[in-house]
């Protein structure tokens, strides 16, 4: 259990790491950072007094060993917009699209497994029918245009729910909704199939043959060994929810990481989506270890192994 | 594994047979052919909307702003309404599907070539190299794939080339790793050993033995990912990152449309519309295409027509 521990932790701190290098390169990929990290129309002394200060004058080298020395102190730079540290404003915005995100992946968690189970008890049933072709409806109808239709039905025509804003659970209805379509439908495809094999096995051929109730079969015995390939796709979908978020965020004003990333880009604040996209690949390495754990409870082959 | 289940191994029946049989049982599952028709129209549109509607994509119509859609007063080619700028909506977005599908196929092709090869190394030569090749993709993946695009495009400007790098480039780990992990069970097989006992070079076993057997699995791959790739492009082009204006894709007049939500909401929702068909569509079409080209599953199709 621990080696394995270890090892998947030292694959993902490698998988950062790559991440931190890649961000390294692009940002000198188009020769010079300043032109990323200024505005367009600073005059040249004093992008040459900002080179000079930010060391971008030196060989590469040496420019990878000081990025990397400010990055350990958690130095990001200050945002072009307010001066202030870009890691502050990016940890501002964070909770918000952490709660976001843990509503939106609970909802389509309880869902897809409710929904799953059901559909694989009798495949290719009405129920099942019904269910596969909302669910990949549900997976393949893009989530900004949810959001859109989302916005003119329940704001404009039935003037029910706020366009943007956090202020009351009403604002939190669109966005967490829009979020969890997609992974909603992912996941009850994947439940439904595991389920399925989960329920040919011959233990549930036994639990059935010794009486035990349909209901305690479905969700005792074969629920918990279908969660494994669930917990997989779980995962991906988790760190996939910054994707969803972005748009969210975007549409409804949510003032999260991934409006703050948009916004970023508009203005081309290199230093705060620099910090951004590593925030939220630190929150994505964390969110692994715990799937990881999540594996090791279910599954004791990887406990012992 | 035996050989029978593969199918170069069995007797192949004659070709216009299996094209016939594929009819017949993509005419068995309804969604499936809907889907296929679907599909058709849009790939039809792509290839031949441009030239048939050059100008009414264009022609802009002051007196027609915002114009409603059902009303057949200004000619069919106004029914689903027209755009802030008089221009038909049919018609841009018949305009928009050759940017989309255009996008989204040279993404999917781009990926799948550049992942079967890294794939194919990996998984033929194990190694040092085969070790880099695995975690470039474990750092791809590891991350989201709209931030990765975010910050691409950032660096780079969003132009058409730009957009489908950045896209080709997170769906590459899919088709390696996906590649690699059947190269590693065909390299083991009796006809790979064969031919490397009669001396056969190493692109010879690679490209003659083992590349047709992991053709199948790898297209039937692509046809997923294009639902995907395309969902992708759209949420770029939404945020504004992917081609940009006269160019014009389903999710860039979705963006555009947004501001006009609350006066003509058609602006926004026809091209979303389009965009969730073709999604559904290619999603259902890759499915009923895994399960008639799957031995052990092919018999859900065949078996409703014998009853």
């Amino acid at each position: 259990m621990r080696s394995y521990f270890r090892q998947r932790t030292m694959q993902s701190a490698i998988s950062l790491f790559g991440l931190v290098v890649l961000v390294f390169f692009l940002a000198r990929l188009t020769g010079n950072p300043t032109d990323l990290l200024l505005p367009v129309d600073t005059p040249l002394a004093v992008r040459e007094e900002f080179a000079a200060r930010h060391g971008f004058d030196q060989p590469m080298l040496v420019q990878f060993g000081r990025y990397l020395l400010d990055l350990l102190q958690f130095d990001f730079g200050e945002s072009l917009r307010d001066g202030r540290p870009a890691l502050q404003m990016v940890l501002q915005a964070f909770p918000t699209t952490l709660l976001l995100s843990f509503w939106a992946m609970l909802i389509s968690l309880v869902i897809a497994i409710v929904t799953g189970s059901i559909a694989a008890w009798r495949p290719g049933g009405v129920f099942d029918r019904i269910a596969s072709l909302i669910s990949l409806a549900g997976a393949s109808i893009p989530n900004f245009w949810i959001a859109i239709v989302g916005v003119l039905v329940f704001s404009v025509w039935l003037r029910a729910l706020p366009t943007s804003g956090t202020g009351t659970p009403w604002h939190w209805i669109m966005p967490v909704t829009v979020l969890f379509v997609r992974p909603c439908g992912v996941l009850t495809q994947v439940v439904r199939s595991s389920m399925i094999d989960a329920l040919a096995s011959p233990y549930v051929k036994t639990a059935r043959a010794r009486g035990v109730r349909s209901r305690v079969v479905i969700f005792g015995h074969a629920l918990r060994n279908a969660m494994l390939p669930v917990v997989t796709v779980a995962g991906d979908q988790a760190a996939g929810m910054v994707n969803g978020a972005v748009i969210a965020e975007t549409v409804f004003g949510f003032p999260g990481i991934g409006k703050l990333m948009i916004d970023s880009i508009m203005f081309r604040d290199f230093a705060v989506i620099q910090a951004a996209v590593m925030v939220t690949a630190v929150a994505i390495f964390v969110l692994n270890i715990l799937i990881d754990l999540a594996y090791a409870l279910l599954d004791p082959r990887v406990r012992h192994g | 594994m035996s050989d029978m289940t593969h199918p170069t191994a069995a007797a192949k029946p004659p070709r216009e047979h299996a094209l016939a049989e594929a009819f017949l049982m993509l005419w068995r599952d309804k969604f499936a052919f809907l889907s296929a028709c679907f599909l058709l129209l849009v790939v039809i549109a792509a290839l031949f909307g441009p030239s048939l509607l050059p100008d009414q994509a264009l022609q802009m119509n002051l007196r027609g702003r915002n114009a409603p859609p059902f009303e057949l007063e200004r000619g069919w080619l106004y029914i689903l309404g027209a755009d802030n700028m008089g221009r038909s909506l049919l018609a841009r977005l018949v305009i928009g599907s050759r940017y989309t599908l255009m996008i989204a196929g040279s993404a999917v092709v781009l990926a799948l070539v550049v992942g079967t090869i890294l794939g194919l190394i990996a998984g033929y030569r194990q190694g040092r190299i085969a070790t880099i090749i695995l975690r470039g993709a474990d750092i791809l993946m590891s991350f989201p794939s709209l931030l990765l695009a975010l910050i691409v495009l950032f660096v780079l400007a969003p132009s058409v080339g730009n957009v489908v790098l950045v896209l080709a480039l997170s769906r590459v780990p899919v088709y390696l790793r996906t590649c690699r992990a059947e190269v590693l069970e065909i390299r083991e097989r009796q006809f790979v050993k064969a031919a490397k006992v009669l001396g056969a070079s190493h692109a010879r076993i690679v490209f003659l033995h083992i590349l047709p057997n992991v053709v199948p699995t790898l297209m039937t791959l692509a046809t997923l990912e294009f639902a995907a790739v395309m969902l992708s492009e759209s949420s770029l082009s939404f945020l504004g990152l992917g081609v940009q204006a006269p160019a014009v894709t389903w999710g860039l007049m979705v963006a555009d449309g947004r501001g006009y939500l609350a006066s003509a909401w058609w602006l926004s929702f026809w091209p979303g519309v389009a965009i969730s068909l073709t999604a559904i569509s290619a999603n259902l079409m890759a499915n009923w295409i895994r399960t008639a080209t799957d031995p052990a599953q092919r018999w859900r199709l065949e078996k409703r027509t014998r009853a």
